[in-house]
């Protein structure tokens, strides 16, 4: 009898060859599964054409001082604003410790270059377009930028003061090629 | 997983008895929405809305398959693929706005479905497997419903994918990757806007399996009633065919006469006319609001303006925000009174109806700008919402003393006619 050939394999500490088969096969399926469900969940990251960095060219020339541009890098918009003494000053004049993500106006634009404030134009709450950088819109209580979805507040230097966003804009990785063209990217 | 005087199914036709022998399946439905299952006598319109929901389950799925046959999801071409349904498509402009407003009806009943379980107390034992399934259905149908809106590929649709998907941000840490990877890619895009086409055609079949589970479960003790008094003998029952297919048959026509007056005489209605304006990655369209059923919902994220404890504002809203749907698998549990139907409960009956305005006005909160004195009404409404399940419904439920109850459905039902006969006599 099939029960009685089972019995006679039970070895000293109980463990059956039946059981090392048993736990072999489910395991060398669960693995495989395991496997199998790596490819699928990593088709959903951002493919080769989209993670290919562009850069983005802008010239800076035309932008007067108290102006601000908006362009796009990444299909991402980008705001270029070209400060006043006044609202560098602003910046200035804020202790770091009033501020919810704690940056100076020297860490976020370039030495020499300080008037020049490239950031994404991406609130860093859930990711709206800030209001601020076209003429004549809200530039919220810190004279920078203002989301209307939820209501952030960002400062002449782009950094949260106001609302539910908890970082300052993010300043992307740019450079001046010269004193009129910057390369974003 | 009936009452044991539940009809027998007994096919008289060769060929019915042929195929009861090979496949059962007229033998199921006759078990589950025919004479075969018995439902209690005394059930009152509110009992309506489960089929309703499943009749506008079906209609989304049906206009659904049929806009597919002429939509592309390409963020090229999306926004004009549907404009091409709305005016050169025959009867196109018809399957779209049933299929916009459908949404609506549907979440219409829906909500109708759930405030009739938390009045009448359906969720509690031993029904609690159907509430949690119910739920289950809820967050999917939420899921779903936000990724077809933002098919049609317009402002609304654009920044509603940008804001929605940036909850996923919140998340410390592993945030931004997760963001990433729901949108394959930085913005939404191309990408984002095939992944969802092909969710928003899977996910409603997934809804339509755990509507199975959901039934199933509601059919091992059976339907609840009015009384929250569970069938004692056969005279608490009555066959769910013809006695309740007709009465859902009245209810049906009524909400098709509501769904076709919306969708002919007012299709915009509901919806938000920014979204007729092709996406923009680069402009976010003023005044951001999603459709009226998330509005809740959006105000209760919208209440968190300010970092508390180590958690930032960010977090705490998107965290509140799940929280508020998380709530209702406990409610259950959280809810211990021995008593279902809120006619015998005088006190949780007021807090119920407390809990209803304040859910309109989180709605209401939900579409103001994110300016005073609405942050403070959310904030105010988001507290007493979870304050109603966490703290009020537990104390509620200990201390109140509920009001005398009849014995059986039977008793209630005929008392309640007594009632009626001597006030004609009177």
């Amino acid at each position: 009898m099939a029960s009685e050939t089972e019995a006679a394999a039970v070895i000293d500490d109980g463990v059956r060859r039946r059981d090392f088969i048993n736990i072999a096969a489910v395991s060398f399926a669960g693995v495989g599964a395991a496997a199998v469900v790596l490819p699928l969940v990593n088709q959903m990251n951002p493919s080769a054409d989209v993670l290919a960095l562009s850069t983005t060219e802008i010239d800076i020339s035309a932008i007067q001082p108290g102006q601000a541009i908006k362009t796009s890098w990444r299909k991402q918009p980008v705001f270029v604003r070209n400060l006043v003494a006044k609202e560098i000053a602003e910046a200035k004049a804020v202790p770091l410790g009033d501020l919810r993500d704690p940056e100076t106006i020297d860490q976020r634009t370039k030495p020499g270059k300080e008037n020049w404030l490239i950031t994404l134009g991406v609130c860093t709450h859930l990711g709206c377009v800030p209001l601020g950088a076209a003429e004549g819109e809200n530039r919220g209580d810190f004279g920078g930028y203002f989301c209307p979805c939820h209501g952030s507040h960002y400062d002449t230097a782009a950094r949260i003061r106001k609302g539910p966003a908890p970082k300052n804009l993010v300043v992307p990785p740019y450079e001046f090629t010269s004193d009129t063209v910057v390369t974003i990217g | 997983m009936s009452f044991p005087w539940a009809k027998n199914y007994e096919p008289q036709l060769p060929l019915m008895k042929w195929l009861d022998e090979k496949l059962p399946l007229p033998r199921l439905v006759y078990n589950a929405v025919g004479a075969g299952y018995p439902v209690p006598r005394n059930l009152n319109y509110f009992w309506n809305f489960g089929v309703l929901a499943g009749a506008a389950l079906a209609i989304q799925i049906i206009t659904g398959i049929v806009l597919a046959m002429h939509y592309a999801a390409n963020a090229g071409v999306a926004f004009n693929s549907v404009e091409h349904i709305m005016r050169d498509v025959n009867a196109g402009w018809f399957i779209r706005y049933a299929h916009m407003n459908g949404a609506s009806m549907f979440f219409i009943v829906v909500y109708l479905h759930i405030f009739r379980g938390l009045f009448y107390g359906s969720y509690k034992a031993p029904r609690e497997m159907v509430w949690l399934l119910g739920v289950v259905i809820f967050l999917l149908m939420m899921a779903t419903a936000f990724m077809g809106y933002v098919l049609p590929w317009g402002q609304m649709s654009f920044w509603g994918a940008q804001v929605i998907t940036g909850f996923f941000s919140a998340i410390p840490l592993v945030g931004e990757p997760v963001r990433e990877w729901l949108l394959g890619g930085f913005v939404p895009d191309n990408a984002t806007l095939n992944r969802f086409f092909s969710l928003h055609y899977l996910l409603p079949f997934v809804i339509a399996g755990v509507i199975i589970l959901h039934i199933w479960a509601l059919h091992i003790p059976g339907s609840s009633n009015p009384t929250g008094i569970e069938v004692k003998d056969e005279q608490d029952t009555v066959p769910f065919h013809p006695y309740y297919t007709a009465k859902d048959g009245f209810g049906l026509g009524i909400f098709l006469i509501i769904f076709a007056l919306l969708t002919f005489f007012s299709p915009n209605t509901l919806g938000h006319a920014d979204n007729y304006i092709p996406a923009n990655s680069l402009s976010t369209p003023a005044h951001i609001v999603p459709e009226w059923y998330f509005l809740p919902f959006y105000a209760i994220l919208k209440a968190f303006t300010f970092n508390f404890l180590w958690i930032d504002a960010k977090l705490w809203g998107v965290i509140a925000m799940f929280a508020s749907i998380a709530v209702l698998f406990f409610l259950p549990w959280l809810d211990s009174s021995p008593v279902k139907s809120s006619t015998y409960r005088p006190l949780y009956r007021i807090f119920f109806w407390i809990l209803v305005v304040d859910v309109l006005l989180l709605g209401y909160c939900g579409m103001q700008p994110a300016e005073q004195p609405y942050v403070i009404l959310s904030q105010l409404g988001a507290i007493y919402y979870f304050a109603h399940f966490l703290v009020i419904l537990p104390i509620v439920s200990r201390i109140e003393r509920p009001l005398p109850m009849p014995n059986s459905i039977t008793e209630a039902v005929l008392a309640k006619h007594a009632d009626k006969t001597s006030d004609a006599t009177a």
